[in-house]
């Protein structure tokens, strides 16, 4: 069924198809969307779950703990502050693998306070150890969101599954959206089944025990071990939802990459404009292509260095600043790339909700060296 | 101790399974006191069975049935919270 919706309303949608038992949730522009559309779903019926209103994210994300290990399939939803504010108990829902999906609505941290779209909100929690999956526009925002839970509950991963939409470009304007059947994604969701639920009665068990230098060690490299799981696990679950929607979900997409010798690698909605940018350069002759990274977290180091073998230039776009360091998708790019021959520049742009035409992609494309990009008082596009 | 385990066979997330509080004797960190109990004051109401944080007084059936020493740390609230003052701490020999 095609659906003229925002990435909002989409995930929304996800979300009353999903049906999940509890939502804890603080609402926070741009997610704001995500929740008064589900909220509508359950005050009309037509979904079931425990709606929480708490007091604030850092008590989302702990509610959130609380009722997926307890055993009752659980999703929230944030941004910006509210990310910063519940990062503390992001790390704790990561080691304590509580299988938590949540979306976020991508907005740039304070200060100066800006509401609009930027990644450094996910990026702040980048180490925490959760998934973190990049929609490009509502569609696939949507799609991930169904791929979630499947990907959170699997027995060799058990970990939160962040969704993470560009706030306003993606989670406010609409697009056509293909929804699957309600009993389609309730059949591919399947029952929330944990292995070691908290309320088990007959198995009683302690989570999130103090761990002493003895222990916390071994259980950090658990965590990783897991996240890295979900590298190996992202096809089978991949398959099955092509089956359900005709559609392929990718850790990386490769955009006429063939025989190109200048390759942009973005995350996010920009990697929509930067496609039709590279659409009338390629029918200008220039060997121009772009890499969307989908799965930052973890990242598929080895599929991009594999899918980028023999660029002459890898330019990688940032929308988020490391100032004294190098950005995060610029610094991932270049650690994966590091001995393979190609040349690398990076680029920050878009913070608060700077736009990104066409023509600086353009630009981006004929520049030689790394900068700031759109930003007034730099040599480059504005 | 247990025995130290690699991380691939911890459980996820380092959940801990029933019943493991028995292993460790706390009464080993107690405080060099030790409670005593006049039974002839003893009312049997349990309050000292409710309040002990380490499940250190025994019962048999619902009746009080002394201290188990391997679990009690000292901490005196048997003592404090007895309605007749039937419990007492007194000095432990070294």
């Amino acid at each position: 069924m095609r659906e003229l919706l925002t990435g909002g309303e989409a995930v929304a949608h996800a979300m009353r198809q999903i049906d999940p038992d509890v939502v804890p949730v603080y609402p926070i522009t741009p997610q704001t969307p995500i929740i008064q559309g589900f909220s509508k779903f359950v005050a009309d019926g037509r979904a079931h779950a425990e709606l929480v209103d708490v007091e604030s994210e850092h008590s989302a994300m702990s509610a959130a703990i609380g009722s997926a290990l307890a055993g009752a399939r659980t999703i929230t939803a944030t941004s910006s502050q509210g990310l910063a504010l519940m990062a503390e108990v992001v790390y704790i829902a990561a080691a304590m693998r509580a299988p938590i999906v949540m979306a976020v609505g991508n907005r740039a941290l304070s200060g100066p306070i800006n509401i609009h779209c930027d990644h450094s909100d996910s990026m702040l929690i980048r180490d925490s150890g959760v998934v973190q999956l990049f929609a490009e526009n509502a569609q696939e925002a949507y799609d991930l969101m169904v791929v979630a839970p499947r990907l959170a509950e699997h027995p060799d991963v058990l970990l939160p599954v962040l969704v993470c939409l560009d706030g306003f470009t993606i989670t406010h304007a609409a697009e056509p959206v293909e929804l699957i059947g309600d009993d389609d994604v309730r059949h591919f969701v399947g029952d929330y089944d944990l292995p070691h639920p908290m309320l088990d009665i007959r198995e009683p068990s302690t989570h999130g025990p103090f761990a002493m230098p003895d222990h916390y060690f071994e259980l950090r490299r658990q965590q990783a071990a897991a996240l890295d799981f979900v590298q190996a696990a992202l096809p089978s679950v991949a398959d099955a939802f092509e089956l359900l929607s005709g559609r392929r979900l990718h850790a990386i997409e490769e955009y006429r990459l063939d025989d190109a010798d200048r390759v942009i690698v973005a995350l996010g909605s920009t990697a929509g404009t930067v496609k039709d940018t590279i659409d009338e350069l390629r029918d200008e002759g220039e060997r121009v292509g772009l890499l969307r990274v989908c799965s930052f977290r973890p990242f598929p180091a080895v599929e991009l260095t594999a899918a980028l073998a023999g660029v002459e230039t890898v330019i990688v776009l940032d929308r988020a600043d490391s100032p004294g360091g190098t950005p995060p998708l610029h610094a991932e790019v270049a650690a994966a790339l590091y001995g393979s021959g190609c040349g690398l520049r990076g680029h920050v742009y878009g913070l608060g909700g700077r736009e990104l035409h066409p023509e600086d992609i353009r630009e981006i494309f004929a520049l030689d060296h790394g900068a700031y990009i759109g930003v007034r008082g730099e040599e480059c596009p504005a | 101790m247990a025995e130290l385990t690699s991380w691939r066979e911890l459980p996820p997330g380092g959940r801990v399974s029933p019943a493991t509080a028995q292993q460790p004797h706390t009464g080993g960190w107690r405080t060099g006191v030790l409670p005593q109990v006049d039974l002839s004051a003893c009312v049997n109401c349990l309050l000292c069975w409710l309040y002990c944080p380490d499940s250190a007084v025994k019962l048999d059936g619902t009746t009080f049935a002394g201290f188990d020493l391997d679990y009690c740390k000292g901490c005196e609230l048997c003592a404090e919270v007895c309605p007749t003052d039937a419990i007492s701490m007194v000095e432990e020999q070294a």
